[in-house]
């Protein structure tokens, strides 16, 4: 019974996990930008919402109206600013621009808030921690059940918008060839700052899970990039509903972890994330490719 | 006033300068080929027009407004649109959202999907099928259908039989046969001379970036054009001299 637990609340906290890769992997798909402040924003729309909370009193879910445009608004600029004209300069200067934005960004948090671990908990009343029982055993939180499903949400949004809409079919247009949609009338850089846009607003939302039913502090966005990155790539970079596939694998398998030993949370979480990302080298991509060349040879 | 004026143009790959001072002008309702050896410049010259080469010097006027600096997508808003080569579909995407793609010119008009798919018969079972499972006359179809959305006042058509196999090519020009006879304004590169001239009311060719030979289609000879294309005419009288 504590192991179908731990796999439920695994499952739960992949929810978390796709939330927050969903960004990450959707910049990927578009643009082709692997964003290292990516974690660091979650962070700065968490901060956001906590001085709303704490200073005006505003509830973090009545906040999110202001953060997440704020949020969107940020990755306009973003894109505008910074990712474009690096992208220009070629692969690895995004990804070392976003490094320093990170940097940057984790600092001045830290100026601004000092080392002080936060939580938007107290904020949101008994929901942090209200749930639903399932058996005598096994409880659902209330708040991991709406992260879940604001990932699901989210997603499967994301999806319809991609598939469905006139601008989602222009991303994905721009995403394949961003050279000639101009030829079809297609603002490339509109719809790529659009793109950043929608991305860092998935953030914000991110970054609100994480702040109500965890603790964050200045320093713990490159953490939850790490966890995004892992979800992404066990997922399938570019792929939506990979991305939760991925947070959900990543997810059950901490918890199985910490279950094993209690030190096992994080290893069995980057273990699960090496074992995917390496046995897609070897029988994907690479190994493919490597086997095509012996055939040729042969 | 012309629709289309271009005035000394250059246009650069690199250090290569692959369009030298070129000018021309295109009125409304003309069909006009541009014909020349590879790398005499053609390709790049529609693409300067479209906006998806940057120019080094000269200008392009559109409907009398200058648009030498405007980007693609505004060129095609203003009823400016190029078939590229080699189709540059949108690969992963179906046949119809390809077409839709162009909505975004937002340019209304007597070309819809309906119209398209009329036009191109073929493509309408297809519409569902990722562009790049398409065989290469329907890709060809896709799109010059994709460009006829945009409901251009200019369309420019590069080399739209390349990689095609000759019934395919036969498919797509009978198909353009409706379009060229109905008063839309066409450049088009085309590498059959014979073709060429039959279909266009006026010939430009081009060699090595530059003008070489201009003149209407019934008045030019087919030996005329073929010692253009070559440089034969300067390498004759180089000889001469020599």
């Amino acid at each position: 019974m504590i192991w179908l637990n731990q796999i439920i609340q695994g499952v739960l906290l992949g929810g978390y996990y796709a939330l927050i890769a969903c960004g990450l992997s959707f910049m990927f798909s578009v643009m082709g930008i692997i964003n290292i402040a990516h974690g660091s924003l979650a962070i700065l729309a968490a901060f956001g919402l906590f001085v709303l909370a704490d200073r005006f009193d505003i509830s973090p879910f009545l906040g999110l109206v202001v953060v997440l445009p704020a949020m969107a608004a940020i990755g306009w600029a973003l894109q505008r600013v910074v990712l474009e004209r690096s992208m220009r300069a070629g692969l690895l200067v995004p990804i070392l621009s976003t490094f320093g934005l990170s940097i940057v960004i984790d600092n001045l948090l830290f100026e601004q808030f000092g080392a002080d671990t936060r939580s938007l908990a107290p904020y949101i009343g008994s929901f942090s921690y209200d749930s639903w029982p399932l058996t005598d055993d096994i409880d659902i939180g209330q708040l991991s059940a709406l992260i879940f499903a604001t990932a699901i949400v989210v997603l499967g949004g994301l999806q319809l918008f991609l598939s469905r809409t006139p601008l989602g079919r222009a991303i994905r247009a721009t995403a394949e060839d961003p050279d000639t949609v101009g030829l079809v009338g297609i603002n490339a850089r509109l719809v790529n700052a659009t793109a950043a846009a929608i991305a860092m607003a998935t953030v914000g939302l991110a970054g609100a899970a994480l702040a109500m039913r965890a603790t964050f502090d200045p320093y713990a966005g490159a953490p939850q990039l790490i966890f995004a990155f892992e979800a992404a790539v066990i997922g399938g970079a570019g792929s939506l509903w990979g991305t939760l596939i991925g947070g959900v694998v990543l997810g059950v398998a901490q918890n199985i972890g910490a279950q094993i030993n209690p030190q096992g949370f994080f290893i069995a979480g980057h273990a699960i994330f090496l074992i995917v990302l390496f046995g897609r080298l070897y029988w994907g991509g690479a190994g493919a490719l490597f086997l095509a060349s012996l055939r040729r040879r042969a | 006033m012309s629709l289309l004026a271009v005035e000394r143009l250059d246009v650069r790959y690199g250090l290569l300068q692959a369009v030298r001072g070129v000018s021309f002008q295109i009125e409304r309702g003309e069909t006009v080929a541009l014909v020349g050896a590879n790398g005499a410049g053609k390709t790049t010259l529609l693409r300067a027009i479209a906006g998806a080469h940057p120019t080094t010097g000269g200008r392009v006027l559109f409907n009398g407004a200058e648009v030498t600096r405007a980007p693609s997508h505004q060129r095609v808003c203003s009823g400016l649109a190029l078939v590229p080569e080699g189709r540059r579909l949108f690969a992963q995407m179906s046949v119809e959202e390809n077409l839709l793609l162009a909505r975004a010119a937002g340019r209304s008009g007597a070309w819809t999907l309906d119209a398209v798919m009329e036009a191109f018969p073929n493509l309408r079972v297809r519409r569902k099928a990722r562009a790049g499972t398409l065989s290469g006359g329907e890709q060809q179809a896709t799109a010059i259908g994709r460009a006829l959305m945009t409901n251009p006042e200019l369309l420019m058509l590069d080399e739209v039989s390349l990689g095609l196999a000759p019934l395919a090519v036969e498919r797509v020009y009978s198909s353009l046969r409706t379009l060229l006879t109905s008063g839309t304004t066409i450049i088009l590169v085309e590498q059959d001379l014979t073709r060429a001239l039959r279909v266009a009311g006026r010939v430009i060719c081009m060699l090595e970036g530059r003008i070489a030979l201009e003149g209407s289609a019934a008045d030019l000879t087919r030996d005329a054009v073929t010692q253009a294309y070559f440089g034969l005419d300067k390498a004759a009288s180089a000889g001469a001299a020599r």
